[in-house]
């Protein structure tokens, strides 16, 4: 198997044991991203000659015995983390020029274990999106079927990861945005519990959803990342003291004494039958593997788009508030008058997605309609709060589908923003809850698209998640399947 | 739900976006459109429910109040589209 499409801990052993440099493995992915990037389009900044030197300061750690898991390891970003002295444009025009004067403390921490960075990539504007077809910079391509979208708004890190454009990436999560381009694009993808991982440095979307997550090629990769950016962060005033075990000695097969709930409306009637059998043939593989089975209720998920889509949007009309063309980004300079610079700055720089939510959210805050929209959604979280709550008094985690359906076709869904909202049912409630979620690859439909499988926890349990993720991978033995993509693959 | 063009045009006011008359007409109808699939909340009785806006329980994060280093004025005023070494600069506020 190509270096490329092996994974961190493959790799790890690789350059621990001198068989392998930081700097050819670099090489290495920089010339596959030669090769697949023109198809994909994954990239918004490649960091080449970053990436090297990155490589070259590993390479002296690795050579003093120093140097963790991710030394050395090629890594993207979604360019919706800060990264000091390197362009960050939140998939937007309205920041194309912003280069950040500090790192996002994952990044951080990311350096000081020697990773390297080869590029920011593609993500729906201001993570607004499940297509990854808002990003001003272009729209990536699915791996496993190039008419068809990565998914969203963390497309760009589930592509480069599939595509072995990097050997893991760093997304986002606010509605779903690692899960669902996750289980489109065939890899792992998880969204740590809400302050568990430090937003210090991630641009604000909706403050109270927003989490980084790793997009990894397995299970062990995923743990391993979050071993590395995990943590309390004082510089996130959201950020929790909560211990950070090693994850990786959650892994292991035998699930005997586990409880496993199956939320009825996840399995409702519009689920695609080939999602359907892929999951459910998972949920057998756990019981193999000795976990007990229970049937569960969320009886209020049939409202958590509702309630997402008045709660997110009213975030972010607030946290967008700061894009007005004084401290950075684009500028309308034949402005004459404050209030022309700020209107025709704001307008000229946001898309069409990125409007229609401040526009939503703006109203949804106004006075008169405060009540009407955003104390009800706030209460309908409450409830959905509550169900989860009870949903855990009975089992410790709760499979599902991580979307009603494969990765639709490019462009199927323009112009229906609705539409694409109504995608997200799976994985929004999630987000609400502030709970962790782990999306993993459970089979193919039959045209050859990725169908992912969901495991949500109470707080703070990935290791439960990771557990059972885990011995699930073990059980179906496809997290070496790769895309078949022109440029070759073994 | 229907939301009329002047009702889109006052909240981009408030947003300080500017959308021209067909913007304003397609914004009316996709928003209208949402607004009604929002109106679902309301098949709920959520009287006396305490609202959530926040998943965990986390109060007020304090720090002592001594300084610590922070950005250098430079690096602050780097990526400003007009600015003259102390300031940003932006048109004129008032008059």
């Amino acid at each position: 198997m190509e270096l490329y499409d092996q994974t961190i801990h493959q790799l790890h052993e690789l350059l621990r044991t001198k068989q392998l440099s930081a700097v050819e493995l670099t090489k290495q992915v920089l010339t596959r991203i030669d090769q697949v990037e023109p198809q994909i389009g994954a990239f918004i900044t490649e960091c080449r000659d970053l990436a090297i030197s990155q490589a070259e300061a590993a390479d002296r750690m690795l050579a003093k015995g120093e140097g963790g898991p991710l030394c050395g390891i090629p890594l993207s970003i979604k360019d919706v983390l800060c990264t000091k002295g390197v362009r960050t444009t939140c998939g937007s025009k309205i920041l194309e020029p912003f280069v950040p004067p500090y790192d996002a403390t994952v990044i951080t921490r990311l350096k000081e274990q020697g990773a390297v960075m080869v590029g920011k990539v593609s993500m729906d504007e201001f993570a607004m999106g499940s297509a990854n077809e808002n990003c001003a910079y272009g729209v990536p391509k699915n791996p496993w079927n190039t008419k068809h979208i990565c998914g969203g708004s963390s497309g760009g890190s589930a592509a480069s990861v599939a595509s072995g454009e990097c050997i893991a990436s760093l997304g986002s999560d606010t509605g779903g945005s690692v899960r669902q381009p996750a289980s489109h694009c065939g890899v792992v993808g998880m969204k740590p519990t809400y302050g568990r991982v430090s937003r210090f440095g991630l641009l604000a979307f909706a403050s109270s959803l927003d989490q980084v997550g790793p997009l990894t090629k397995d299970v062990r990769d995923c743990a391993l990342m979050l071993n590395s950016i995990g943590g309390y962060d004082p510089r996130d005033s959201t950020s929790v003291k909560e211990t950070m075990p090693d994850f990786t000695a959650a892994l292991t097969s035998d699930l005997r004494g586990m409880k496993i709930g199956i939320p009825s409306e996840y399995f409702g009637a519009g689920l695609d039958p080939e999602v359907r059998a892929a999951v459910e043939n998972g949920i057998t593989q756990l019981r193999q593997a000795g976990a007990e089975t229970v049937e569960v209720s969320l009886p209020h998920t049939e409202y958590g788009i509702a309630a997402y889509y008045i709660i997110a949007p009213a975030e972010a009309s607030s946290n967008l508030a700061r894009y007005d063309g004084v401290k950075y980004g684009y500028r309308n300079q034949d402005a004459t008058t404050l209030l022309e610079m700020y209107k025709t700055s704001r307008s000229q720089g946001f898309g069409p997605e990125v409007k229609r939510r401040i526009i939503l959210g703006t109203y949804a805050l106004s006075s008169g309609y405060y009540d009407a929209y955003y104390k009800k959604a706030s209460q309908v979280r409450t409830k959905i709060v509550e169900d989860y709550q009870k949903a855990f008094a009975s089992c410790d985690a709760l499979v599902s589908p991580v979307t009603p359906a494969p990765a639709w076709r490019l462009g199927e869904k323009a112009g229906d923003p609705l539409a694409v909202y109504l995608s997200d049912a799976m994985t929004i409630c999630t987000n609400l809850a502030g709970l962790p979620a782990i999306s993993l690859p459970c089979g193919f439909s039959a045209a050859g698209l990725p169908i992912g499988f969901q495991i949500q926890g109470p707080h703070f349990q990935e290791g439960t998640l990771l557990k059972i993720a885990y011995s699930l991978e073990q059980a179906l033995g496809i997290s070496q399947r790769r895309p078949p993509l022109a440029g070759g693959h073994a | 739900m229907q939301i009329t063009p002047e009702e889109i045009a006052k909240v981009a006011h408030l947003a300080r976006l500017e959308l021209n008359q067909a913007e304003v007409a397609q914004m009316a109808d996709q928003v209208g459109a949402i607004l009604s699939y929002i109106d679902k909340l309301n098949e709920l009785d959520t009287q006396g429910v305490q609202p959530t806006t926040h998943a965990l329980a986390i109060n007020n994060a304090f720090r002592d109040d001594v300084v610590i280093p922070s950005l250098p004025q430079a690096e602050a005023l780097r990526n400003g589209p007009s600015q003259n070494g102390e300031a940003f600069v932006v048109p004129k506020i008032i008059g």
